[in-house]
């Protein structure tokens, strides 16, 4: 066991025992520091009020309870920004691993490497009351006839063209917050996201927002399974995966899942 | 037919000619080979090559690319009008003399300084966001029309300049003449200085719409999806570049051929006038 005081560090939720583990030694970017990238900005609920430092939100907390499997203290822990583009772009990164919802797809393997999934991202409609006073609801038939929009760096966009197929060709954004405003501006009808951001847009950013219905992570031929990304080779990814493995096989994962994504049971599940 | 008997001066001048030629050819390539043999032996190339020129997600991305820039020609063929229209239209107002019409003038100097001074996609944001924000019913809420809007909005307001150039470049003296010939004020511009003024800039008319061909692109963020988008969906999905250099290719095929006709154009007014 490590010293008392480095595990009191760990504060965010019932720490586990602190790994003697130096498996990351001589791998990170710095030498005793971790260095670790999410979006810029951050969104609930993945990570609170756009500050990680804080541990609080699903992917914060996964990426300190990762960082302490690993032998990582808390504030042996350094955050970065980064965009997608510049988390794909060839070359030397900044961050020794990246999270930020994003999806592992055999294409994008190619380019970086993905650590084993630590979620399975179920996929929601979001739309607004006005809609379903309507008569929209949640089957494929009425979801058919909707002005569509998504994130266009998502995989809701192959989604929304393979599983729902609307009969006019949706609109696509830069990010989260332009969809949201294109659904205020009555441009769209419903959006695609990941559950948990639909939740949030539909509860905290939305005055009217409605959740009509998700398609379960294990609905689809490719369920979506977030990542975190790494370089291509980074010898990191073993280390990382073993604590992903004790985290998920001790039950932490699952508590800081339900600590954060606890709510999205009860949405219907759309035929 | 029988081959032209050279001069001395003439042939002399042949080989010169032919000696500066084989020059230019030859260091052109010399640049070109070493440009293609310097470049791979970067030690990040195999990496670069895989993320910005790869083959196959070139040819699988490629008619899906040209598809979505059709998008992109139509937008740009029914902006271009109205921003020639527009931009026209507020060169005038900025030449009125008469008192009574000062606000006119004003408003159209305020309107140049301010579309002028804002970043074009911050224009597009705010109008194509804002103004269907307040609750205008569909289809007039679409973002195709205040896309529109806002390119028109900022492009006339460069393009207006361009023919204020213009007409204040027909010396004064020719309205003087219109004048006593009896041409009334608006009939001078009409028939004397217009017709002079919009010949004059066709050359940097051009470029202007050579640049509007481009920022077409900027609409993408409110929603169409039209070439720029359609390359970052492949980005994201196959996490690879590529799609954007295949992007750029086809927007060089336009702007390309344009920007040279446009130099054309100049060469020719330039020799016109000398």
């Amino acid at each position: 066991m490590r010293p008392l005081t480095l595990a009191l560090a760990a504060t965010l939720f019932a720490a586990p025992a602190l790994a003697q583990n130096d498996c990351a030694a001589g791998l990170t970017l710095d030498e005793g520091k971790l260095t670790i990238a999410t979006g810029n900005p951050a969104y609930s609920p993945w990570v609170m009020n756009d500050a990680p430092e804080s541990g609080e939100g699903f992917e914060a907390a996964v990426a300190y309870a990762v960082a302490a499997e690993m032998g990582f203290s808390n504030d042996q822990v350094v955050w970065v920004r980064s965009s997608f583009d510049e988390a794909i772009q060839p070359g030397a990164k900044n961050f020794d691993f990246n999270l930020q919802q994003y999806s592992i797809t055999p294409e994008r393997d190619e380019i970086v490497d993905f650590s084993t999934p630590y979620y399975e991202a179920a996929m929601a409609v979001l739309t607004r009351k006005t809609l379903v006073d309507g008569g929209a609801e949640a089957s494929l038939e009425s979801l058919r006839g909707l002005i569509w929009g998504a994130d266009a760096n998502t995989t809701a966009v192959p989604m929304l063209a393979e599983v729902i197929a609307p009969e006019k060709d949706p609109l696509l954004y830069g990010d989260n917050a332009d969809v949201v405003e294109a659904m205020k501006a009555n441009q769209i009808d419903a959006a695609l996201f990941d559950l948990p951001t639909a939740l949030y847009l539909s509860a905290v950013v939305l005055d009217d927002g409605v959740i009509l219905g998700q398609f379960p992570a294990d609905r689809s031929e490719s369920p979506d399974a977030f990542g975190l990304l790494f370089e291509e080779g980074n010898p990191l990814k073993a280390c990382v995966d073993t604590a992903l493995a004790s985290l998920k096989e001790n039950g932490s994962l699952a508590a800081i899942e339900a600590e954060w994504l606890s709510e999205s049971t009860g949405v219907p599940v759309i035929d | 037919m029988q081959r032209p008997v050279l001069t001395r001066r003439q042939a002399y001048e042949a080989r010169v000619r032919r000696r500066a030629t084989l020059v230019a050819g030859g260091s052109t390539l010399g640049v070109l080979a070493a440009l293609l043999i310097l470049v791979p032996l970067a030690p990040g190339w195999p990496a670069v090559k895989k993320s910005f020129f790869n083959t196959q997600v070139f040819a699988d991305t490629f008619p899906g690319l040209l598809n979505a820039f059709l998008l992109d020609v139509a937008i740009f063929a029914w902006s271009a009008p109205l921003i020639f229209a527009l931009g026209l239209l507020v060169a005038l107002a900025r030449d009125v003399r008469a008192p009574a019409a000062y606000p006119l003038r004003l408003f159209a100097i305020l309107y140049t300084d301010i579309f002028r001074g804002v970043p074009v996609i911050l224009v597009i944001y705010l109008v194509g966001f804002g103004i269907p924000g307040l609750g205008l019913p569909r289809p007039w809420n679409s973002p195709y029309i205040w896309g529109t809007v806002a390119l028109v909005l900022t492009y006339a307001a460069y393009v207006s300049e361009v023919f204020r150039t213009g007409i204040e470049g027909i010396h004064q003296s020719q309205r003087a003449a219109a004048a006593s010939l009896g041409l009334s004020n608006s009939d001078a511009m009409r028939f004397v200085i217009l017709p002079q003024a919009i010949r004059k800039v066709v050359p940097a008319n051009m470029n202007l719409f050579i640049a509007l061909q481009k920022d077409v692109a900027l609409l993408s963020f409110i929603g169409p999806v039209e070439i720029f988008r359609q390359a970052g969906v492949y980005k994201s999905l196959m996490a690879n570049f590529t799609p954007y250099v295949g992007a750029a290719l086809i927007f060089l095929a336009i702007t390309i051929p344009a920007t040279r006709y446009a130099d054309y154009l100049m060469s020719k007014q330039l020799k016109a006038r000398s």
